[in-house]
């Protein structure tokens, strides 16, 4: 996958091309505010730099951040703050959005996915994306599955092992594989919800991004998803946004924590604030306002 | 749960309140209301006038359609090859034919002419409009089309006679000035703007998460507004290529101007050939005098178009239930 003409993200070599790609040699020149990540020196996907833009507006800005392999990494903040603005720049669907503009580097193995060659159609195969609200095709659960694959033109020999594998891997399976020619919509929410992880996972992604995926669900179905998650983690890298804090801890390695100040002009901003293990940003922040945010006297 | 009752055989109350045994609330209307009623009397009888008036149009089609067939069996009619009605003596029923497939054969015929021409044309503006444009071009270009789906039609009547099919008559060899290739490729275009602007509607009606979903799956635009807009806005583009039908079907003056006024049971659309809707604007405009076989041919023909209008509609609905996706 390396094309040697790639640009790398070795951040003060990026006007060097001759410097052949060579995908995990990424460093980053890291903010103040953002200590290193501890056992995530190489991070599938790194960022720096990164500010967003929707028309004039600023999103976000100096979000400086790497995601370990095969973690979860959490995503947390008050609404507003520029969460799923970040996350949509992992996998390019801020192309979809009018008007939005992605300054700074995403680094996917060290190549920049917003670099001039870069197809957003590989990107999104390996980056793959679950929704807030379950957005199953009007399809059967089948083609829901398989649809991935044949628009990507994966070269499958067999399709209904790939449905059955992605089924099984989503913990769905059991429940559909006697109606997988049935229209999707017939499922419950929680379902429906392991259905679009299962499409995401058809395509054999590296990473899944996750945009608040329980937020539509009730308790029970979001236990299910949020126990699907931690075994995806053996085999997947997950970057999942969620407001809601108890899941983060439950469930995730690593937590952001960002928020939007208002600057002189009265622009609400969103910054990464803290970005540190799970284990640290709610046993120990190091920063007030995550404090303030986690034991939710503020947000 | 116990069963237990106490105080006029209410179940035990358990964890729960008790029964409430302070003064009862009025809960009864505090004031008559009557502007309400009358709203409510205003609209029931909208609703039954319009359902009155097209038993009214059926009812009085009945007697004549009646009288029409007791001098025409329904066999030389539905199955008859030749049409006459205006030939001969004005009042003599037996020195005609009334076999009315030529009309039919060049209505349907000039029908499918203009839906080779629409399906593709309204379904291409369609996907432009609500899948590529951007929200400028979509703005300035929607109006156009509910514009262009006002012309009267006979001005594309004349623009098939004096246009399209001088410039078709060298180039397929047409005969005379009259053809159902003409105004089949006219009619088309009129329905464009119908078809074009309905299935729009029907696919920005898709939601947004649905072509997001396939976006973040790898897919193109092209692969998201075939396999993912297209499929869930099918219940409204059947809807729109069904209106499409109906409007052909009915459409009078193009047919009347520019396919000519002789029955002809033939499958060449290069030849003219006078349809249903031809022979009743013909008819009804020329003198037919009332009582005579050709006024009483009239309403069959209109019985049998409204027949054919109700089977598609029928038929419409079922499609649209069909292919209606709940999302
Ligand atoms: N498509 C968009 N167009 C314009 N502004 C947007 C768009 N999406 C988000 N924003 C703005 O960007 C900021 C961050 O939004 P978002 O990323 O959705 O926050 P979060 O997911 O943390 O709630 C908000 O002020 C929001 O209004
Ligand atoms: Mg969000």
């Amino acid at each position: 996958m390396t094309r040697s003409e790639q640009r790398t993200v070795s951040t003060e070599q990026r006007t060097n091309k001759s410097d052949t790609a060579s995908e995990s040699q990424v460093t980053i020149e890291r903010s103040n505010t953002v200590p290193p990540v501890e056992g995530a020196p190489d991070g599938v996907i790194t960022l720096k730099d990164l500010e967003v833009f929707y028309s004039d507006f600023r999103a976000v800005t100096n979000v400086n951040m790497s995601f370990g392999s095969r973690e979860i990494t959490a995503l947390i903040g008050p609404s507003g703050c520029g969460k799923s603005t970040v996350l949509r720049c992992l996998n390019r669907m801020n192309d979809l959005v009018p008007g939005a503009r992605v300054e700074g580097a995403v680094a996917y193995h060290g190549v920049d996915i917003y670099g001039e060659d870069v197809d957003v159609i590989e990107v999104r195969r390996r980056i793959g994306m679950v929704f807030q609200k379950p957005n199953p095709f009007p399809k059967s659960i089948y083609d829901n599955v398989a649809y991935g694959p044949r628009v990507t033109g994966m070269k499958v020999s067999d399709m209904d092992n790939v449905v059955e594998r992605a089924l099984r891997g989503a913990a769905l399976w059991d429940e559909v594989k006697d109606k997988l020619k049935q229209n999707a919509f017939g499922l419950s929410g929680g379902q429906q919800q392991r259905l679009c992880i299962a499409r995401a996972i058809a395509t054999s992604p590296e990473v899944i991004l996750m945009d608040e995926p329980c937020s539509a669900l009730d308790p029970i179905a979001t236990a299910k998803i949020e126990d699907l998650m931690v075994e995806l983690a053996s085999t997947y890298t997950i970057i999942i946004v969620t407001h809601n804090m108890q899941q983060a801890a439950r469930v995730s390695q690593r937590t952001g924590f960002f928020t939007a100040e208002a600057d002189d002009k009265g622009q609400r901003t969103g910054r990464l604030v803290e970005f540190d293990t799970t284990e640290h940003i709610f046993g120990n922040p190091s920063d007030a306002r995550t404090e303030a945010y986690i034991t939710g006297r503020f947000g | 749960m116990s069963t237990k009752t106490r105080d006029g055989g209410r179940p035990d109350s358990g964890g729960h309140p008790v029964a409430w045994e302070g003064p009862p609330v009025d809960l009864t209307a505090q004031s008559p209301r009557i502007g309400e009623k009358i709203i409510k009397a205003v609209l029931v009888s909208a609703a039954a006038l319009s359902v009155l008036v097209t038993v009214g149009i059926v009812a009085s089609l009945f007697a004549p359609v009646a009288e029409f067939f007791t001098h025409v069996s329904l066999g030389e009619f539905l199955f008859g090859t030749e049409w006459t009605a205006l030939f001969g003596d004005k009042f003599n029923w037996d020195d005609k034919s009334w076999g009315v497939l030529p009309l039919v054969t060049a209505t349907l015929m000039i029908t499918l002419i203009s839906l080779v021409v629409a399906v593709p044309f309204g379904l291409g503006a369609a996907i432009y409009l609500s899948e590529y444009a951007s929200p400028r071009v979509r703005k300035i270009f929607k109006p156009i089309l509910e514009i262009l789906a006002g012309v009267p039609t006979v001005v594309y009547g004349f623009l098939a006679l004096t246009v399209i099919t001088p410039i078709l008559k060298p180039l397929l060899g047409i005969e005379g000035i009259y053809s159902m290739i003409s105004p089949g490729i006219v009619m088309g275009f009129m329905i464009v703007p119908t078809i074009a602007s309905l299935s729009e509607d029907a696919m920005s009606a898709v939601p947004l998460a649905l072509r997001q979903g396939s976006y973040a799956l790898g897919a193109n635009r092209m692969q998201t507004t075939i396999r993912v807009v297209f499929p869930a806005a099918l219940s409204g583009i059947v809807a729109a290529i069904v209106l499409g039908i109906s409007r052909a079907i009915g459409e009078t003056m193009i047919v009347a101007i520019a396919a000519g006024n002789m029955p002809l049971f033939t499958a060449d659309p290069l030849k003219g050939a006078q349809t249903m809707t031809g022979f009743i604007a013909q008819a009804a405009s020329g003198d037919t005098p009332q009582g005579s076989p050709s006024y009483y041919a009239l309403f069959a023909i209109g019985a049998l178009l409204f027949v054919m209008t109700l089977l598609i509609n029928m038929i419409s609905i079922r499609l649209v239930r069909k292919y209606r996706q709940a999302y």
